[in-house]
């Protein structure tokens, strides 16, 4: 198959695996908030609700594409794309496991981050274009927030690429394999190291995903829907979808950094090598599981406490944190 | 036009339409022009009368210096049903129903309300027995408008499941209300001379197994949202209403309390079975948007306690005075006023002699409560003014009768 080819399916297999993340997601998020709520979610369409997503999606296609009179046309139709194609980008990069990755880039790290730091320019464009003063509110603020937190996200994960030596996914995977004291996995969460450094990894995340208590830009007991007020229809439904996809995207960069990627040590190399992908998506949803469980129990931060929180706070200490954990680095090696 | 705008509705930004562009609403400013020749306006964005956190129908005309907020100004009467009119041309039994759609979430204030104003009018004593039935009823009711409030206010921080978790808690409540009064929200149990049943049999019971649980709950809710270090980063300082500010708008209830008033008409003029209560009025200190939090959640709690009080010490007896069928009161001027759950819901009646009140003056406390929002919300930012509106726990099917 010529070189074309397998990029188109690659493509596919990419854009595949979002959309059924997104089915999946959605299914997800339903239940567990429902039984955070003392609710049961969806149960009538399919088995135990499972096909209530796939309704919703047909819903969303087959529902009047509102186009406000006084919108800008172009910027309102491009922006849903924009969110969405960089969404789509960034996994290329994802290793789910030794064989399974779409492409091994050596700057892999920085190519997510920058796939996801395009995002806000979608969103800033949607906001802008609804010609609505709710949208325009929540796109500037995801445009104030991503800018704040896209420094400290990149800043809190670089003490891991110091220890590695590279910013490849699938070697910074490779070196949280096996165990230590004979039971413990070496993956980098276990390294007291790293723990300011996950910590900061996790809020910055959020911030960057878009959740709970910082999902500022679309904050409907405020804003009303934020940057998405004015959108209905498959154009909505592309924004959310690619909010769930970086949810998505997040936590399988967490996995990937601390959690050991496809990686288990307790079971032999063979197994692991077969079950890479399932190995990686498992904890891939538990983590998506514990930003939900956060979007069922947490208030939200105002704008002005987020703002302060990144510029302020995070990025000294996720400085102070390189060069601290580069001297440690040093001396241990 | 406007000027004729201006005088009938004293408010010139409702008709904004009207206006010559080239002047500012009135009541607003703009904003100082900028540096080097670019110029900066402020934003008017009007907050409801559709907008997710606006408990109701409240429309909030903000301008905005980014999201700052300049100025403010409470649009109300989207909920105006004409209460006060309607009730000229009901018998005086039948009022009441009106006054559970005046603030419906504690409709039985309302009506008692409305039943003490009629009564001091008709010269009927009430047995002692409904007096205590009406401080039940009441303080139940408090329980479940509380209980609103609290999930509300969750819900405009961005938490959901406060809000589902007090709901379970107002099921419970309301169930209880049904089997006292037949209706869960619109009960017409409170009428001129006693209540119209009796407990049925078993209800005690009920509500003590409610109460068994209720104490560990409320405090497992003051847990959740109160100890939560965002939302206290979110309510401690704003919204502040001092003493000086809550008295001059007449502000009562809560709103009043958290500013460190000691005034509550339960304690002020007795009523109903209040006087026999044991109860403590909990009071905030400076006034702001986490006082009336702790305010009411210690309200919640001492409401709890007279319920148990009530149930244990239910006097024998008839449920209702021997009151004739038609209602036909001396002519006269009265008022009459109860703590409700937001504060002094009050009814001034003059009654003409016949079956008809010939005027009915309802005063609700968020009124009162929304025209003090003017004064506090500029200064802060768009996600404090849903913030602040929970916190005062106005309710417009009363502001707007």
């Amino acid at each position: 198959m010529s070189t074309l080819g397998i990029s188109a399916l690659k493509v596919l297999a990419a854009l595949g695996l979002m959309l059924g993340n997104g089915v999946v997601m959605i299914y997800m998020l339903r239940k567990v908030l429902g039984h955070l709520h003392i609710r049961l979610g969806p149960i009538h369409v399919g088995w135990k609700g499972t096909l209530q997503t796939v309704m919703d999606v047909l819903k969303l296609l087959t529902k009047e594409d509102v186009t406000p009179r006084a919108v800008d046309r172009w910027l309102f139709r491009l922006a849903p794309a924009v969110v969405f194609v960089p969404s789509l980008m960034a996994y290329a990069a994802l290793p789910f496991s030794d064989t399974w990755r779409i492409t091994n880039l050596d700057s892999g790290l920085l190519y997510t981050f920058t796939a996801l730091s395009l995002i806000p320019i979608g969103i800033l464009m949607a906001g802008w274009a609804s010609a609505n003063k709710w949208s325009l509110l929540g796109g500037m603020r995801a445009a104030a927030q991503q800018i704040a937190y896209e420094v400290p996200l990149l800043l809190s994960v670089l003490p891991i690429v110091m220890l590695v030596g590279s910013a490849n996914l699938g070697t910074i995977v490779e070196a949280q394999q096996g165990t230590f004291l004979a039971v413990l996995p070496r993956w980098f969460i276990v390294n007291p190291l790293f723990w300011p450094t996950f910590l900061i990894f996790v809020v910055a995340s959020l911030v960057e995903s878009n959740q709970t208590p910082f999902d500022m830009s679309e904050a409907e007991s405020e804003i009303v829907a934020g940057f998405a007020t004015e959108y209905s229809a498959m154009k909505f439904g592309l924004l959310f979808l690619s909010e769930f996809s970086n949810q998505f995207i997040v936590s399988a960069l967490g996995v990937t950094l601390f959690f050991g990627g496809w990686t288990l040590p307790w079971l032999p190399a063979s197994v692991v090598s077969a079950l890479g992908p399932v190995i990686f998506l498992i904890k891939t949803y538990l983590g998506i599981f514990v930003m939900m469980w956060i979007r069922g129990t947490f208030p939200r931060v105002r704008i002005d406490q987020v703002m302060q929180l990144g510029w302020q706070r995070l990025i000294p200490i996720s400085l102070v944190w390189i060069v601290f954990s580069g001297i440690v680095i040093k001396v241990w090696s | 036009m406007s000027d004729i705008c201006e005088e009938t509705l004293g408010v010139g930004l409702l008709c904004e339409g009207q206006h010559d562009p080239g002047t500012p609403p009135a009541g607003l400013r703009r904003a100082p022009s900028g540096v080097d020749g670019l110029t900066t306006e402020h934003l008017i964005i009007n907050m409801g009368p559709q907008h997710p956190s606006t408990h109701g129908v409240l429309r909030m005309i903000v301008e905005v210096d980014g999201e700052e907020i300049v100025a403010a100004e409470v649009s109300v009467g989207y909920l105006h049903r004409g209460i006060e009119k309607l009730a000229e041309h009901r018998r005086y039994d039948a009022v009441g129903t009106l006054m559970d759609r005046g603030d419906y979430v504690s409709g039985m204030m309302g009506e008692l309300a409305f039943a003490l104003a009629a009564e001091q009018l008709m010269d009927v004593e009430v047995p002692r027995k409904a007096h205590w039935l009406r401080s039940l009823a009441s303080e139940l009711n408090r329980l479940a408008s509380h209980l609103v409030w609290y999930g509300t206010f969750g819900l405009d921080t961005g938490a959901m499941g406060q809000f589902l978790y007090a709901m379970r808690e107002r099921e419970a409540l309301l169930d209880i209300l049904e089997a006292l009064s037949g209706q869960r929200m619109m009960f017409n149990y409170i009428r001129p001379g006693g209540v119209v049943a009796d407990m049925p049999t078993g209800l005690a019971e009920k509500i003590r197994t409610f109460l068994s649980t209720f104490d560990m709950y409320l405090d497992e809710y003051d847990q959740l949202l109160g100890g939560n270090e965002i939302f206290q980063a979110r309510v401690k300082g704003i919204g502040v209403i001092d003493r000086q500010m809550a008295l001059a708008f007449g502000l009562t209830g809560a709103n009043l309390r958290a500013a460190g008033v000691d005034f509550d008409i339960r304690k002020a003029r007795p009523y109903a079975a209040y006087p026999e209560l044991d109860f403590e009025v909990p009071l905030g200190s400076t006034g702001d948007a986490w006082d009336r939090y702790t305010v009411r959640m210690a309200e919640m709690r001492q409401s709890a306690r007279m319920i148990s009080q009530l149930i244990d010490g239910m006097p024998e007896g008839e449920h209702t005075a021997k009151v004739p069928r038609i209602i036909r009161p001396k002519a006269g001027e009265v008022y009459a006023s109860v703590e409700s759950s937001r504060g002094e819901t009050g009814i001034h009646l003059l009654s003409d002699g016949t079956e008809h009140p010939y005027r009915m003056h309802y005063r609700g406390p968020s009124l009162y409560a929304a025209q003090a929002l003017e004064e506090i919300l500029p200064g802060h930012l768009i996600a404090d003014v849903v913030m602040i509106i929970g916190s005062t726990d106005i309710m417009l099917g009363e502001l707007d009768r």
